[in-house]
């Protein structure tokens, strides 16, 4: 799976992004925050506060509950500030 | 329809002289311009990064849905990343309609929603520079689109 990191996000976990193979029983974007989480201080500290992650599925905006099966790229950022 | 992402300046003149060039089917334009904020001198420059592809994508599909709910007849956004100084545009949005009504409120909610929806995030230049935090207000500009259906 293709991981893409933005702003904050990009800056704790220190690249932008990065191909992981990730374990079969991840299910949702909550299941792979989770996992991810428990990666290293880097992402620990990124995504700290999960409620603010947001997430795209295949650059489509995505709930933490959506499923990550058939997605090929998963982006992980703050809320956005353009505009 | 115009959708751009860019890093060079905006031309808001000749972006606007564009839009409006030719048409005779439109009665009104209006066009809106997203300026950097020194912050009362404080700020040097803003630096933003954007995820490129879902930022074009996002603000088409927002610009979509303004022509679905106005009767807009063209729609134009420019929208900048990279570092941008107090006084430079960040954002151009232009709509045409018959009338003025719809154009304006085109224009709003595409604003308001770009804000909101729009993968962009604005970080302050500086050693000790901040990534600009997203505001409750443009989540309620955003909101007020849906309640007044």
């Amino acid at each position: 799976m293709k991981l893409v990191y933005f702003a904050w996000v990009r800056e704790r976990i220190g690249r932008p992004g990065e191909e992981l193979d990730l374990p079969d029983d991840l299910v949702t974007v909550a299941d792979l925050i989770g996992w991810l989480s428990e990666r290293g201080d880097e992402y620990a500290h990124a995504f700290k506060r999960p409620e603010v992650i947001r997430t795209a599925l295949d650059k489509r905006h995505a709930p933490h509950d959506a499923p990550l099966a058939g997605a090929t790229e998963v982006a992980f950022f703050p809320p956005m500030t353009g505009g | 329809m115009d959708v751009r992402v860019q890093s060079d300046p905006i031309d808001v003149g000749a972006e606007t002289a564009r839009f409006s060039a030719g048409r005779t089917d439109v009665g009104a334009v209006v066009t809106f311009t997203g300026l950097c904020r020194d912050e009362g001198g404080r700020l040097t420059a803003l630096h933003i990064e954007h995820y490129p592809g879902m930022a074009e994508d996002e603000i088409t599909r927002v610009a979509d849905e303004a022509r679905e709910r106005f009767s807009v007849v063209d729609v134009t956004v420019v929208h900048r990343f990279g570092r941008i100084r107090p006084g430079e545009t960040i954002v151009f949005v232009a709509t045409a309609s018959a009338h003025r009504g719809d154009a304006f409120a085109a224009a709003g909610f595409m604003m308001d929603y770009l804000k909101t929806r729009a993968p962009f995030w604005k970080k302050e230049e500086g050693a000790d520079g901040a990534w600009v935090a997203a505001s409750d207000r443009d989540e309620g500009a955003a909101a007020r689109w849906s309640e007044e259906l």
